[in-house]
């Protein structure tokens, strides 16, 4: 039995049974309550919960995650909202020094069960500082785990499962895939789904592999489905996780298909496919039919939002990226 | 004495502050604050000599700490010297259900909730960066990033509500505490906000010891700190930081007042570090040796001593014994520390994620057949 929802309802039901499930777990942020969120991920569970479950933080997102950090040493399990990705650094200090370290500062006598839902990466058409990919500073700092759900199912599952679990984790959602619908099992038992850390292989196939997360997994299935019709069999695999990336799914698909090319929306340079590609090449050096190849936005501050459909990694730019490699 | 208005001594800064116990060792009975507020002590005669005991001995393990520092064996020391008074009478206002959320100088609030003086000093060392469990002592993890721990204390505060466990005389409350340079930080600033709008059950506990390393107050705020907290709704009080009744005395009532469900106090302990901000800093290039000389006249432990011996509290022969005993305690502490092994170089991999990760685990095992390699060999 399943419902045909939208990413965001997924995440807004996930977000449901965890508060039903876990007195301790509490959700803040700016605007989640009354209003239900920006984009309405939070939709009535401040009704439901009440204003000590679901709080209206002020707005402040060192003060969403540092008191967070208090509520996680006194035993809640807090569920901060940073209501855009280019929002989030006013928190980065309590992030990357508070956080991603309390359990390694305390010899695992303090664990900070936090999850940090960032809505994040562009396409909607936005004004300065909410349409960014932010998701490398923190796949870069030990102590934090990062996750991405790229469609309904994954999201209402994954984002139950990062809050029940101990570690910190920084949870990205795909922004401009909210309104993308499927099928979510909503009796599923979290527990027993898919594990959180792994990666999956969204479209098994046999000639190249292409690696994606997040809003870019939609975007490397349409870039199959069309190679398909070239007679090009790619598999796509969703990473899901970017911190720990699950690497012996990623090196298993490239050893049977020789090629790989990394798509990811953030800006390329020391980006994640920058250490997937010297990862892949190091663990899979005599497999490699060409050298790794990224497809990623470019150097540049995420550009104005007329322009923003030629940053950002689309179909033609990953099969360019596919002849590419079949070319070498 | 007669009460005193908030004003007392000549000693105080513009503006007053609560004072219970001259440099001069007299007892102030009471001392009422513009807002009404009336701060006093009762203490026996055995409770005055414990605050003694407790301002010698913080005093002689931070002198024993600062000297093995100078002989290699500490890689730094944050010496508390001069703010005694503000954090043993502070310590000691704490109930034991209450919370503190230190910086990495609160050894003597440390001392006062009963916890091994030994515990910090892994940090110091070098063999660990912390490692205590922050609810098992009700005392957080020394926090190094400045003004970062009074937003956590703020949320625990927040959780404190959350769980019920104010508005009567069992109720809980958080002391945060913090420097005047940490009061520049915004983290700090929104704590204050936050704990504003959330009526949070908490202390802040400003310890101004007039620098921030080398900047004087005067480059981190216009008005007095303590009248800040005006601005962000709820009281604050400026004690005589070298006074360990006055600290006591407001410290205990703002804590009552948290935990009762009248929500936060920002207190002011005007007070002077007479050391080195850390073992690596040299203050001579920054401030006169005369502004150390006139705090020297300021000192709270001989106020205390000289109030001690004036009511005929205590005589030599209490205070030979308080310092014989902190001597042995320090001389015990130097030894445990020198014992104090080096963890095993494997062990850096642990406790990053309390769920473990693979690939942290395969460089774990990397760095093990590394290290391996070298068995049997020179190196």
């Amino acid at each position: 039995m399943s419902d045909n929802i939208t990413l965001g309802k997924a995440l807004n039901h996930g977000l449901r049974r965890s508060l039903e499930n876990d007195a301790k777990v509490v959700v803040m942020g700016e605007d989640v309550g009354k209003l239900g969120g920006v984009f309405r991920i939070t939709d009535g569970l401040q009704k439901d919960f009440g204003e000590q479950r679901v709080i209206d933080t002020p707005l402040a997102e060192a003060g969403i995650v540092g008191t967070a950090v208090g509520l996680a040493i006194r035993g809640f399990r807090p569920v901060c909202e940073i209501q855009f990705d280019g929002f989030v650094f006013p928190a980065y200090n309590q992030i990357v020094t508070q956080v991603a370290k309390m359990s390694y500062r305390s010899m695992g006598k303090v664990k900070l069960p936090i999850v940090i839902r960032i809505p994040y990466g562009g396409g909607i058409g936005a004004v300065e500082h909410h349409s960014e990919s932010p998701e490398a500073y923190f796949s870069h700092t030990p102590g934090l785990k990062v996750v991405t759900c790229s469609n309904p199912a994954d999201a209402y599952t994954m984002i139950q499962q990062a809050i029940a679990s101990d570690d910190p984790i920084v949870f990205f959602e795909p922004k401009r895939r909210y309104w993308e619908k499927g099928d979510v099992d909503l009796g599923a038992d979290p527990a027993g789904a898919f594990p959180l850390h792994q990666a999956r292989v969204a479209r098994p196939g046999t000639d190249a592999t292409l690696i994606a997360y997040g809003p870019m997994v939609r975007t490397a299935l349409d870039a199959a489905a069309a190679a398909a019709e070239d007679g090009r069999n790619l598999e796509v695999i969703d990473l899901r996780s970017l911190s720990p990336i699950d690497y012996g799914t990623v090196y298993e698909s490239v050893k049977r298909t020789s090629r790989a090319i990394v798509v990811h929306e953030a800006q390329g340079t020391l980006g994640l496919g920058a250490e997937i590609a010297a990862r892949v090449s190091e663990h899979c050096f005599y497999s490699l039919e060409a050298p790794v190849l990224r497809v990623t936005g470019y150097d540049i501050p995420y550009p104005a939002a007329r322009v923003e459909e030629e940053y950002l990694p689309d179909l033609d730019r990953v099969l360019d990226a596919v002849d590419r490699s079949f070319g070498w | 004495m007669a009460n005193g208005e908030s004003e007392v001594g000549a000693d105080a800064p513009a503006g007053g502050f609560v004072q219970l116990l001259t440099p001069e060792g007299e007892r102030v009975d009471s001392v009422t604050t513009a807002d009404g507020t009336t701060y006093s002590v009762d203490f026996t005669d055995d409770e005055y000599k414990g605050l003694y005991h407790d301002l010698v001995t913080v005093r002689r393990l931070d002198g024993e700490a600062l000297a093995l520092q100078r002989q290699g064996e500490l890689g730094l020391w944050a010496s508390l010297l001069g703010q005694e008074a503000a954090q043993v009478g502070s310590g000691r206002a704490l109930r034991p259900q209450d919370m503190a959320f230190p910086t990495y100088r609160e050894h003597g609030v440390l001392y006062t909730r009963g916890i091994d003086p030994i515990m910090p000093f892994g940090l110091f060392r070098g063999v660990d960066q912390g490692g205590w469990d922050a609810n098992e002592h009700k005392f957080n993890g020394y926090t190094v990033v400045i003004g970062a721990q009074t937003l956590h204390a703020t949320g625990y505060a927040m959780g404190v509500t959350m769980d019920g466990k104010t508005g009567g005389p069992d109720g809980e409350a958080v002391i945060a505490y913090f420097g005047d340079g940490a009061t520049s930080q915004g983290e700090v600033n929104e704590s204050f906000v936050w704990s504003g709008v959330f009526n949070a059950p908490i202390v802040f506990f400003c310890q101004n010891n007039q620098y921030a390393i080398s900047e004087p107050l005067e480059r981190q705020t216009r008005i007095p700190l303590y009248r800040r907290a005006a601005g962000f709704g709820f009281p604050g009080v400026r004690i005589d930081g070298n006074d360990v009744l006055a600290s006591y005395a407001v410290t205990r009532s703002a804590l009552d007042r948290a935990r009762q469900g009248e929500g936060p106090t920002l207190i002011e302990a005007y007070t002077y570090r007479m050391g080195a901000h850390t073992s690596s800093d040299d203050p001579t290039r920054y401030r006169i040796a005369s502004e150390v000389e006139s705090w020297k006249a300021k000192d709270p432990i001989s106020r205390l001593r000289a109030f001690l011996t004036k009511q005929q509290i205590a005589d030599d022969a209490f205070f030979a014994e308080v310092d014989e005993a902190a001597k042995t305690l320090a001389l015990d502490l130097r030894e445990r520390v020198l014992a104090m092994p080096d963890p095993a170089p494997v062990t850096m991999f642990d406790h990053v994620y309390p769920n473990g990760s693979p690939d942290l685990d395969e460089q774990r095992r990397q760095f093990a057949d590394y290290q391996a390699s070298f068995e049997g060999s020179e190196h």
